[in-house]
């Protein structure tokens, strides 16, 4: 590949530019870092390519201008971090309820409360459990680079229509703010499909009216559409599981991280390989559906596995719930804008043995 | 009704009986389920009428409440969405942004658009959105058991004003109209009621006007229509009507409240 066909963007941008090359139609945002550069970079992009951004009164707002925009077939994208992506969560939920399809970005910071503008890990329960009321799924991607963020990005416009449901990318401040040169075109592994949509609002012009809803007071009606939600949402855990493994084959002992964290644990990694250690990695891509079969199967050969994240232990349930006690799983995290380095992960990686 | 004219009687010579007054094209033929004496199905049925008579039922799409109107979309036949409580300007400006040749209105309660709707409509308002709000003020919270909204009159008793509205702790009756009324990009606002044949026929008028200016492009129209909820008001229907005319119009000021069209 030549060089002239990368350009240096940071993560913010590249998801901004991944959205508009995967036919973003519409944009709502309102301002928060660390995701500034993203709405700013929607602004300029969106006008460029004559298609809708607005600047929304608040991020209840932001979602709700999806929500409309998604219901009349347009691809849609909102985002924001930490305490925006809570005041989006009625919306989420309203989105899976009447099935419309969106792209929600979640920068995080840390938290709780205002916490600050550091990197952060600490949204993933949010994130991976649907996060606002009622029994839902979201698809969750979690990039690790700049290339990965606008990959990701397509890739959930489409996963989002293919699946009419919304779909959150899920970074962390530094991928937000990091600049890395990226392929724009060439390497993108998501064609931009065209999906009928034989269910959007368009006026009823030749055809009956259609209504979109989530409520359903008749008689077991509600439990009958909470039945084919979760019927969708087995389908997508059974195909759309995605995850990157690292000195799998022979690893004795894994480190299991996503996003920025997963860097700095391959580092880590190498590091310890150099000198003999059988250690390895897995990454998971998706948080949700959760790559469980790999890190199920793994366990068994495994002595022990290592979560590192930024936050106080999150996707750490998540691995001991598949691990089912077929090794000991142990938790390395750092919390409020703490990033764990190279240093600390082979200390603690040392002290359990490896 | 009166009869003028040999044409317009029921009776035809051939003694069928003629269809003088029939349900809108726009308007389910399904019961509501609206208490009686209830406002909410007068203005359903204006809002079907003004849509047949302006011919755009097939490019409209209206954008329901939360609320006692919740399932407004059972009633009306042309293509509608629901919305969160408080969200449907927000929902209808990325609908109208898309289609701006499709007709898109909210219907909103005054716990919906005065309460936790402020923000929404105040900048869809702002932004000089080309929408149709139909602001149903009913000075309560009718579908969570009639409690105190931010238009309930001073003194009013309501499920959570037992003693009545009070300044000190509830603040004073909001005039939403009045203030939306400030902002430049408003176009029309005008407040009606439909508590008598008169007021409902003004009230048509005005709601036709607010669609009419969205079909030529001219920006925010709002109609706030003062209507009766003699279940929480603890009145009979006929009570309820006569408490429009003598309490609420004192604070709620019927006319228009501003048109720049
Ligand atoms: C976020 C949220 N908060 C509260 C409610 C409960 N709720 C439903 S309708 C309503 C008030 C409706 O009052 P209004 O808008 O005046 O309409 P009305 O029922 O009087 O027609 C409330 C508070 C809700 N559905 N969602
Ligand atoms: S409670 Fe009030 S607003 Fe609701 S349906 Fe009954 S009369 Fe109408």
């Amino acid at each position: 590949m030549d060089n002239k066909d990368k350009i240096l963007m940071c993560g913010n941008e590249a998801i901004g530019e991944g959205a508009v090359q995967a036919g973003c139609q519409f944009y709502a945002g309102y301002p928060i870092t660390p995701q500034n550069e993203l709405t700013a970079y929607m602004a300029k992009r969106m006008y460029e390519e004559k298609r809708i951004f607005i600047q929304s009164e608040s991020e209840l707002s932001a979602i709700n201008m999806v929500f409309g925009a998604s219901l009349v077939g347009a691809r849609a994208m909102t985002t924001s971090s930490s305490p925006g992506i809570s005041l989006k969560q009625e919306g989420i939920s309203y989105l899976v309820g009447c099935e419309l399809p969106a792209v929600i970005v979640n920068i995080m910071r840390g938290g709780p409360g205002l916490g600050n503008i550091a990197p952060s890990q600490a949204d993933y329960f949010q994130a991976t459990r649907g996060g606002g009321h009622g029994d839902y799924k979201t698809i969750v991607l979690a990039p690790s680079s700049v290339q990965e963020a606008f990959d990701l990005t397509m890739l959930a416009f489409d996963l989002a229509d293919s699946y009419r449901n919304p779909v959150i990318v899920l970074g962390d401040g530094f991928l937000g703010q990091m600049m890395e040169p990226i392929t724009k075109v060439q390497s993108v592994k998501c064609k931009v499909r065209n999906y009928s949509k034989d269910w959007i609002l368009t006026g009823c012009k030749g055809r009956k009216p259609r209504m979109i809803r989530s409520l359903f007071l008749g008689e077991g009606e509600l439990e009958e559409h909470n039945l084919k939600l979760q019927e969708k949402f087995n389908r997508i855990k059974n195909r759309e599981g995605r995850f990157e493994t690292f000195y799998l084959e022979d690893a004795e002992f894994i480190l299991v991280a996503f996003g920025t964290v997963s860097r700095i644990c391959k580092a880590a990694v190498s590091k310890l390989r150099d000198s003999g250690k059988k250690v390895g990695l897995i990454r998971p891509i998706t948080l949700w559906p959760f790559p469980e079969e790999i890190i199920k199967e793994t366990a068994k050969r495994l002595k022990g596995i290592l979560v590192v994240e930024m936050n106080a232990g999150q996707m750490f349930e998540d691995v001991r719930l598949v691990v089912e006690g077929n090794c000991p799983v142990f938790f390395y995290g750092r919390m409020g804008g703490g990033v764990p380095t190279e240093e600390e992960i082979e200390h603690k990686l040392i002290s359990l043995a490896v | 009704m009166k009869i003028k004219s040999k044409t317009n009687s029921p009776a035809q010579t051939d003694g069928t009986l003629k269809k003088v007054f029939s349900r809108p094209e726009s308007m389910r033929d399904v019961a509501m389920h609206y208490c009686s004496g209830c406002g909410h199905g007068i203005v359903h049925r204006l809002i079907c009428e003004v849509i047949d008579e302006l011919g755009i039922r097939e490019r409209t799409i209206g954008v329901a409440p939360v609320g006692c109107a919740v399932l407004a979309y059972d009633y009306w036949d042309f293509d509608t969405t629901e919305a969160a409580h408080g969200r449907a300007p927000a929902v209808a400006t990325g609908i109208k942004r898309l289609l701006p040749d499709r007709i898109v209105f909210t219907y909103q309660g005054d716990g919906d658009l005065a309460a936790i709707g402020t923000a929404e409509i105040i900048h869809a308002a702002n932004r000089g959105e080309n929408i149709t709000v139909i602001f149903v003020n009913n000075g309560v919270y009718g579908m969570t058991g009639g409690q105190m909204a931010p238009t309930t009159l001073l003194g009013q008793k309501t499920a959570t004003t037992p003693w009545g509205r009070e300044v000190s702790r509830d603040g004073f009756p909001l005039k939403i109209s009045e203030l939306l009324s400030l902002l430049p990009a408003v176009v029309y606002i005008e407040r009606t009621t439909v508590n008598k044949a008169k007021n409902i026929l003004i009230t048509k008028g005005a709601i036709k006007r607010a669609f009419q200016n969205q079909i030529e492009n001219k920006g925010f129209s709002l109609i706030e229509i003062l209507s009766p909820c003699p279940t929480y008001w603890h009145m009979s229907p006929l009570e309820a009507g006569q408490w429009i005319d003598a309490e609420m119009v004192k604070h709620y000021p019927l006319g228009i409240i501003k048109s720049n069209c």
